[in-house]
């Protein structure tokens, strides 16, 4: 809904602004050429998009992504504390956080939302706030992503020498807005039991 | 450094799967064609966000748009260009990857603006959606503190990433 009042008023004030500063020639022009430069861009980086996607099908196949999951246990444990201690929710908040690691946003979604779903019915079992779904869903808001490789093939289609320069930024900007996210949490979580 | 990452994290992804006895040829050629299907997925968003910007940038709206979030930009220490980026990134990715791609092409990919997009990209989620598929899911109606924790996250991802690029760049 809110795309719809973005799309629409953005139309509008071109309109506006484009007749108030002569521009609308270049407007017109515009609405044709971006059409152009959508299917351009996704020429471009549509090849690196479908290359990790084979790659992450490989890591899905032989494991990898499970043996990444199991490291992420004790920072599982930390975070969700007693829900650390159901194995069924331990294992779907792994796998949700392992694909997120792994920029495999497809496979993350279904695993997080199994891990919500079983916390969601332990904390209602309980009579309890689902504080975990919560940390959950901020953990899965603020992205925890070791390679950005949709935005680096944007910046190799625009002729980036090292596309991949962004990467200690990226992990630097994410580290802090996960910690930050979680601290969130747990101080609203602290507000809120009073 | 960073040139040794991709092409050894490459070389592991298939020297595992190969030890772990997987057809690395059908795995590859099926997961490109889930790819092709992803791509398909975030196209009809680009058309209308790149349509729409371009409009807007041709008829001088984003000079008069950077003009007002100056003061903003300044107090938060990321260049004016981006600030349209982080309103937009919570509500859509596809449509954030789009105005992503417009700064990064006209402010130059290596300049500090288009790096400083090119990180807000990376480092932050769509908040909104995510909320909204988890909510719907689980048949939530009261998500409590979930959406100002969320955004309070967004928020740190878009000041770091000025402060990261200056930083490590």
């Amino acid at each position: 809904m809110i795309m719809t009042w973005v799309i629409g008023l953005m139309t509008a004030a071109s309109i506006v602004f484009g007749c108030l500063t002569g521009s609308m020639g270049q407007v017109s022009q515009a609405a044709i050429s971006g059409a152009k430069q959508a299917t351009e861009l996704m020429f471009n980086i549509g090849g690196t998009i479908c290359l990790w996607n084979g790659l992450m099908e490989i890591m899905n196949r032989s494991g990898l992504s499970k043996t990444i999951s199991r490291l992420l246990r004790p920072v599982i444990r930390l975070l969700f504390g007693e829900y650390a201690r159901d194995a069924e929710c331990v294992q779907y908040i792994s796998q949700n956080m392992a694909a997120n690691i792994l920029g495999l946003g497809s496979a993350a979604t279904p695993a997080g939302l199994k891990a919500a779903k079983r916390m969601f019915t332990l904390s209602k079992a309980k009579n309890l706030r689902p504080h975990g779904v919560f940390m959950l869903i901020v953990v899965n808001t603020a992205s925890l992503q070791l390679l950005p490789t949709t935005v680096a093939a944007v910046r190799a289609s625009l002729g980036s020498p090292q596309p991949f320069d962004i990467l200690p930024a990226v992990w630097l900007s994410s580290a802090v807005s996960v910690a930050v996210g979680v601290g969130a949490v747990c101080l609203f979580r602290a507000v809120s039991k009073k | 450094m960073t040139d040794w990452i991709i092409p050894l994290t490459i070389l592991l992804i298939i020297v595992y799967g190969a030890a772990k006895k997987v057809d690395i040829y059908a795995a590859m050629t099926h997961g490109i064609g889930e790819g092709v299907r992803v791509c398909i997925g975030i196209f009809p968003a680009m058309v209308i966000m790149l349509t729409v910007t371009s409009m807007f940038k041709a008829s001088g709206g984003t000079e008069l748009f950077a003009y007002a979030l100056t003061p903003c930009s300044k107090l938060l220490n990321i260049p004016v260009d981006c600030i349209p980026l982080a309103l937009l990134r919570p509500f859509t990715g596809s449509g954030a990857l789009s105005i992503g791609s417009e700064i990064m092409s006209s402010s130059g990919a290596d300049s500090y603006t288009g790096r400083v997009a090119a990180v807000m990209l990376g480092a932050s989620e769509t908040s909104f959606y995510t909320i909204a598929v988890y909510s719907a899911y689980l048949g939530l109606k009261n998500t409590a503190y979930t959406l100002p924790a969320a955004l309070c996250a967004d928020f740190a991802a878009f000041v770091m990433s000025g402060v990261a690029v200056r930083l490590l760049m």
